[in-house]
């Protein structure tokens, strides 16, 4: 753990104001920012972890515990609120038994409110991992989310 | 190789493309495609030319804007002008291809139109297609058209003649030719981009930043998306545009991280400048050297304001700094810096090679040029649309938008994102410009453009648009951190019925005082949203407090669903379909939603079968 984020920081040595995307390169490789992560990015970029945690807590792309296996985005950008962006939270949140932030029990789903994935036009949509679906209003989301956790429970 | 060689080739390169003998695919492949399926369609045409024995080439645009007739894609045979197909699934490809291909039958029943000059017979030209007709393509002159990954394509159609025009004039002459095009920065405030420009280009300084701010956090908006997927180099040819009249030799592009396609697409597209020396020492052979690196946004809408757009590339907390010093005097690392917008950069080649003087020829007397919009919302055709400033509004939601989706009232549009406000149908001819919306209310922002119908509630607007500002506040200062909660607190209030009519008063004064004391400008325009609302629909608010209904039926506090004796058949869809199981029936006989288990959640209302309709919405029981 320790070496692959050191192996991230290496590139970055010595360029000013490289925090930000050194922490979006640990997260891209391990899914989140650790303890373990804030404290070796730390000690190499001779900065405070109180420093980093600031930072890092300051933007949203950031999290701190494993997600799920699926990442689960409903979009409440304007034009899906107004076309039942709400509704449509309130029915993924039935579905997986979680709120915004958390992830089901068995790890299978993380679920997070964007504020825009910028697919206006074809609102209310929802992102599973990096699949974007258009126009899911009404109870389709079931069928969405079915698809991902019967393939996972097999395998 | 010199550009008049590179140019040469690149010209004959589509120029070949164009009259290929092969038929050629191209597919409308920018994030909103994709989503709606273009990939599949891909797929199902690959297999199909395999099995009909047919060689395609497939090339990916971008997006050329009515996003609701999404996947879309031209079919070019024979060098004939291509035809583009709308609504295309996996399932129609094969006949298409039969069709079109083999038969020589064009469909003109499926086809909405043609690109480009020459016409296939029985179809129409693509923009006399009743979206595009209306809109005036300069800065959007490529999407959909060429493939953004090939720099070439983009040359063909004169790239980077712009700055090849700029490198022969001095740095002033330059700032003067977009003085005279009277372009105001198209990211939100509308400030003259050459008065920010000339403060910096007089600046003296050993290094100069330039950033691209494509950190398009507006919910709600997505004109720099579909730019940056669908003609990338644009852009890019706009920051060495600037980048020579201040004298930056640093190029930052600030993008938001939930555009990954944008992202790729910029990264293909400044390798492929730097292998024509469009990038790094000595551009195009002269002695202008610049360098452009991409950072991703990690999420923070107030990095759209420039100071902490700053902060943020230094690597800090994106919070705002008190202006003066201004960052064209002290930017990033102190260094003089100008922030321009995806589009106001997007737009300058085009002015350098046409000249500032035609530029001003299109839009109103204040607000020069064209615009690109966002439209979306309850609206029928939407998407990505492009006009001349001084556009009456009614004409993009009727002309262009179609009117309103379902034939439902139209009630307002909501423009500039969460600094925005909400402009009601009765001021619909209100010219699209900087200075009559701020007038009404609103602001142009970005260029989102959201259409609200009868169903939608303002107070829910206001409150989705605070709840919104809120949580991106910085919470540095404390009219903005502890004003919009308090706000905030009060419409929730109001939405759940337990509002009171001081509530009203109080937050007029809270707004005026956020408005007035707020450090940057996410905390001055906050309140709009609720001041626009107010002023507009101050009934709709009595409504929620005194009446306690919600006269659009949304606020889920103040409605009630129940299933009419007369039209309920019994059909058992809704039951089955019910998350909480809080309806109950017998199969052919009436349904009955218990309230005390209903979670409001709409989807028997959604569900039932619109031949019985037999689900209603009701508010107004509370008293």
């Amino acid at each position: 753990m320790k070496n692959t984020i050191k192996d991230i920081i290496k590139p970055y040595r010595g360029e000013k104001g490289s925090l930000i995307p050194i922490l979006q390169a640990v997260q891209e490789k391990t899914g989140f920012i650790s303890e373990d992560a804030i404290s070796t990015i730390a000690l190499n970029m001779n900065m405070s972890e109180h420093e980093i945690y600031g930072v890092a807590t300051f933007y949203t792309q950031f999290r701190y515990t494993k997600p799920g296996d699926h990442m689960v985005k409903v979009c409440l950008g304007t034009a899906c609120h107004v076309r039942g962006g709400e509704q449509l939270l309130d029915r993924t949140e039935n579905i997986l038994n979680i709120k915004p932030g958390q992830t089901t029990l068995d790890s299978a789903f993380s679920l997070e409110r964007v504020a825009c994935m910028g697919c206006c036009a074809l609102a209310p949509v929802i992102v599973v991992d990096d699949k974007i679906y258009p126009n899911v209003a009404g109870p389709k989301v079931e069928k969405i989310i079915s698809k991902y956790s019967s393939s996972d429970e097999k395998e | 190789m010199d550009f008049a060689e590179i140019r040469e080739k690149a010209v004959a390169k589509w120029e070949a493309l164009q009259s290929s003998k092969t038929p050629v695919i191209y597919l409308g492949a920018a994030t909103c495609g994709r989503a709606a399926g273009i990939e599949a369609v891909a797929e199902e045409i690959r297999q199909t030319s395999k099995e009909l024995n047919l060689n395609i080439s497939l090339v990916e645009v971008g997006c050329i804007g009515p996003c609701f007739l999404e996947p879309l894609i031209y079919i070019q045979k024979n060098g004939s002008p291509p035809v583009c197909y709308g609504k295309i699934t996996p399932g129609k490809i094969k006949k298409l291809l039969e069709d079109y291909l083999i038969n020589n039958d064009p469909r003109p029943d499926l086809a909405l139109g043609t690109l480009g000059n020459g016409r296939v017979s029985g179809i129409p030209g693509l923009f006399e297609y009743p979206m595009l007709k209306h809109q005036t393509r300069l800065v959007l002159r490529n999407c959909g058209i060429i493939d953004p990954d090939q720099i070439d394509h983009y040359i063909a159609r004169d790239g980077y003649l712009g700055v090849k025009k700029a490198l022969e004039m001095s740095s002033s002459e330059v700032i003067a030719v977009i003085k005279a095009s009277g372009i105001r920065g198209r990211g939100g405030a509308g400030f003259p981009t050459w008065k920010k420009w000339e403060i910096c280009h007089n600046v003296q300084s050993d290094d100069k930043y330039l950033i691209c701010n494509a950190d398009e956090g507006d919910p709600g908006a997505f004109m720099n998306r579909s730019l940056l997927e669908g003609d990338p180099h644009a852009v890019l040819e706009g920051l060495l545009i600037g980048a020579y009249a201040i004298g930056a030799n640093h190029g930052y592009i600030y993008i938001r991280a939930e555009y990954p396609l944008a992202i790729k697409r910029l990264e293909h597209a400044l390798s492929q400048m730097k292998s024509y020396n469009l990038l790094g020492n000595n551009i195009l052979g002269s002695d202008f050297s610049f360098d452009i690196k991409i950072k991703q946004g990690a999420g923070a809408f107030v990095c759209g304001e420039e100071t902490a757009l700053i902060a943020s590339v230094m690597g800090k907390r994106g919070m705002p700094m008190p202006r003066p010093p201004f960052p064209a005097i002290s930017g990033v690392w102190g260094k003089p810096t100008i922030i321009n917008n995806v589009e106001t950069l997007g737009t300058l080649a085009t002015i350098m090679r046409k000249g500032g003087e035609w530029f001003a020829g299109f839009g109103s007397e204040s607000s020069k040029g064209t615009k690109t919009f966002s439209l979306v919302g309850k609206v029928k055709q939407t998407g990505l649309i492009e006009v001349p400033l001084g556009t009456p509004l009614k004409k993009i939601i009727f002309d262009i938008g179609g009117g309103i989706a379902d034939d439902k009232k139209f009630k307002a549009v909501q423009t500039g994102g969460p600094s925005g406000g909400c402009i009601p149908a009765e001021l619909s001819s209100l010219p699209v410009d900087y200075e009559s919306l701020m007038s009404a209310g609103s602001i142009m922002g970005s260029g989102g453009i959201i259409v609200l119908d009868e169903e939608t509630c303002v107070v829910d607007i206001a409150s989705y648009f605070l709840s919104f500002i809120q949580a991106e506040s910085c919470g540095k200062c404390s009219p903005c951190r502890i004003g919009t909660k308090v706000m905030l607190d009060i419409l929730k209030r109001i939405k759940s019925g337990k509002g009171e009519i001081a509530d009203i008063d109080k937050l007029s004064s809270l707004a005026e005082t956020i408005k007035n004391a707020s450090l940057c400008g996410l905390g001055q325009t906050a309140p709009n949203s609720v001041l626009s609302t107010l002023r507009y629909f101050r009934s709709e608010y009595e409504a929620h407090i005194i009446d306690k209904s919600c006269p659009a039926l949304v606020c889920k506090d103040l409605i009630k669903y129940a299933i009419s004796e007369e039209k309920c058949a019994g059909c058992g869809l809704c039951r089955k379909k019910c998350p909480a199981d809080a309806i109950t029936g017998k199969k052919k006989n009436l349904h009955i939603i218990n309230e005390s288990i209903c979670v409001k959640c709409g989807i028997c209302y959604q569900v039932c079968p619109s031949k019985y309709g037999a689900v209603e919405k009701t508010t107004g029981f509370l008293i």
